[in-house]
């Protein structure tokens, strides 16, 4: 069913879900929405399974006509988001009616907000997943951000009950330094000492080169041992790479499966939506915990996830 | 990119299990890039395929490793490497299909491969020199990976060796054949690329709708065959229709030491 028109598609307004796991050994880049959590709550907040399609939108909003009586959800960053020329609140669940107008207006806080509909965003999915992946046209609206005059669908499916309000403590803050944990490795040990302290003990500031393949920091250079060239292999979520330069590179949501640069860490999964809404000039420092902390971590997560579907049930 | 070969091979008596943050574990079995360590990740690979562990998300095999994501909730990360252990040992016997030799047709030179002259050139060969060093050779795709359907590839002479350009081009077209220092590959998608083009193939790569996507395969062998510019528009007409037939053989001894 036809839910939304694009009058105007903003800076940069993809189709995202969960992302396409299983073809990393195909090359295929796993892609998905860039901040997981604020993705994840807006499908919570309409009662929609968590791996519903939602809009990503970046910096600059997209303007929507509203084709169809429904609900939608947004969450993420704050881009000072309309309803009817009227503020649209955020972290909950708001009646839309056809003929409605959803627009954005100047960014506040954050880089990315995540607008869902009951029943999620619906286009045929490729290679299991709605996610657009636009270097290589895969996904999403023929694998490219929205254009004026698409017509988005969304599915019909019954989804839960939503989830009427959000407990506080659920709505990040998004300040403007960014503390992100690592796990040290896989190739901690091509660095000096002196570079690992360089790099836990540093402040880096996100650079302009900062998108979803990738956020590139600068700041104090990390000393290798001897050179960045290392028998290519994968690429986890939050690796960073450090190239020759020694400047870290944050590695994300559209990375290549594959890559020669030296691995000092990856930053745990449940970091990466901070990084997704930090902006140009943010401070980023790195501090390191154990893998059992960081598993500990990643499960104490996805229990709160699992809470919070629990209520809506 | 890769390095180069050391002259020794390099397979660790005990795998190295890496961390690759808290989603995913590195498993690294050498240090080096050869055809029996590669062979040994493939049979990792399979047998970790096959035992269909709970809450194994997916694997990416590369040259000499093995990066496993897996999803917290379902499997506790010292579950995992203890499963995973019994695994590389279960999969020393593990059997691997025979691998097969695709044939890749490529226009060289003129506007196809605007860098052969240059390869000639550095190389002090004739640009028929290069094409008949190119297709004279079977390539070993170790793994794929970098972009949708790339090939890493094994085994191109080394007497063919180029420097990639100063200055990156803008945009090099789907099927682009280059060579990149000792490496050489086939660009799958139109992109921005370093690399000396000396030729290119009408055959798709990657289809998102095809299963599997990718044309090449990890494991199995690559070898170029040198085609006029009308056999080029005829075969790129079939590719077009959906009635090429790709050229596949098993692969013979002699290929699988580099056919050179």
């Amino acid at each position: 069913m036809e839910v939304f028109e694009v009058v105007r598609p903003g800076f940069f307004t993809t189709i995202q879900d969960k992302g396409r796991y299983g073809y990393q050994q195909y090359g295929v880049p796993v892609s998905g929405a860039m901040d997981s959590y604020a993705h994840v709550l807006s499908n919570l907040l309409l009662g929609n399974d968590d791996g519903k399609a939602c809009l990503e939108i970046t910096l600059l909003g997209p303007c929507l006509q509203v084709l169809r009586d429904t609900a939608v959800a947004l969450t993420g960053a704050d881009l000072s988001p309309t309803l009817n020329d009227c503020p649209l609140p955020m972290w909950e669940g708001v009646e839309v009616s056809s003929g409605d107008t959803i627009s954005f207006g100047s960014q506040r806080k954050g880089c990315r907000s995540y607008l869902s509909v009951v029943g999620g965003i619906d286009v045929s999915p490729v290679m299991g997943s709605r996610s657009t992946y636009v270097r290589s046209r895969l996904g999403g609206l023929d694998g490219r951000p929205l254009q004026a005059g698409d017509r988005l669908h969304s599915s019909n499916s019954l989804g839960n009950l939503p989830l009427k309000r959000l407990p506080p403590q659920c709505i990040p803050l998004y300040s403007t330094e960014h503390r992100l944990r690592v796990v040290l490795g896989p190739q901690d040990d091509y660095f000096t000492e002196k570079g690992i302290q360089t790099f836990l003990g540093s402040q880096y500031v996100i650079s302009a080169q900062a998108d979803r393949m990738g956020c590139r920091l600068e700041g104090p250079s990390v000393e290798h041992k001897a050179g960045a060239d290392i028998i290519s292999d994968g690429i986890p979520p939050g690796a960073v790479q450090v190239p020759g330069d020694g400047l870290p590179i944050i590695m994300l949501a559209d990375r290549q499966t594959t890559g020669g640069y030296v691995k000092i860490a990856a930053v745990i999964t449940i970091d990466l939506p901070e990084l997704a809404q930090a902006e140009l000039g943010e401070i980023v420092r790195f501090s390191a915990v154990t893998e059992d902390e960081a598993y500990r971590l990643a499960t104490e997560y996805e229990q709160s996830i699992d809470r919070l579907r629990q209520r809506g049930r | 990119m890769p390095v180069e070969p050391r002259r020794q091979a390099m397979m660790y008596e005990r795998p190295r299990f890496l961390p690759g943050g808290d989603r995913a574990l590195f498993i690294e079995l050498g240090d080096t890039i050869d055809p029996e360590l590669n062979r040994r990740v493939r049979r990792l690979l399979l047998t970790i395929q096959e035992a269909a562990l709970p809450g194994l998300v997916e694997v990416v095999p590369a040259y000499r490793s093995l990066l496993v994501y897996y999803e917290p909730r379902q499997i506790r990360r010292r579950e995992l490497r203890a499963r995973l252990d019994d695994l590389i040992h279960e999969s020393l016997t593990a059997e691997l299909a025979r691998p097969k030799v695709t044939e890749i047709p490529v226009a060289y030179g003129g506007e196809y491969g605007p860098d052969l002259g240059a390869v000639a050139d550095h190389n002090r060969l004739s640009p028929e020199e290069v094409v008949r060093l190119h297709t004279g050779a079977t390539y070993l795709i170790y793994m794929m990976g970098f972009i949708p359907g790339f090939a890493y590839l094994g085994g191109m002479s080394p007497r063919i060796a180029t420097p990639r350009l100063p200055t990156p081009r803008t945009a090099i077209p789907a099927g682009s054949v280059g060579i990149a220092g000792s490496q050489t590959g086939i660009y799958p998608a139109e992109s921005p690329a370093g690399w000396q083009v000396i030729g290119r193939t009408p055959v798709e790569l990657f289809l998102p709708r095809r299963q599997p996507p990718a044309l090449l395969q990890m494991g199995d062998y690559v070898r170029f065959v040198p085609v006029s510019d009308e056999e080029f528009h005829v075969i790129k007409k079939k590719v077009g229709q959906g009635t090429y037939k790709m050229e596949e053989t098993p692969v013979t001894q002699e290929d699988e030491s580099g056919g050179l």
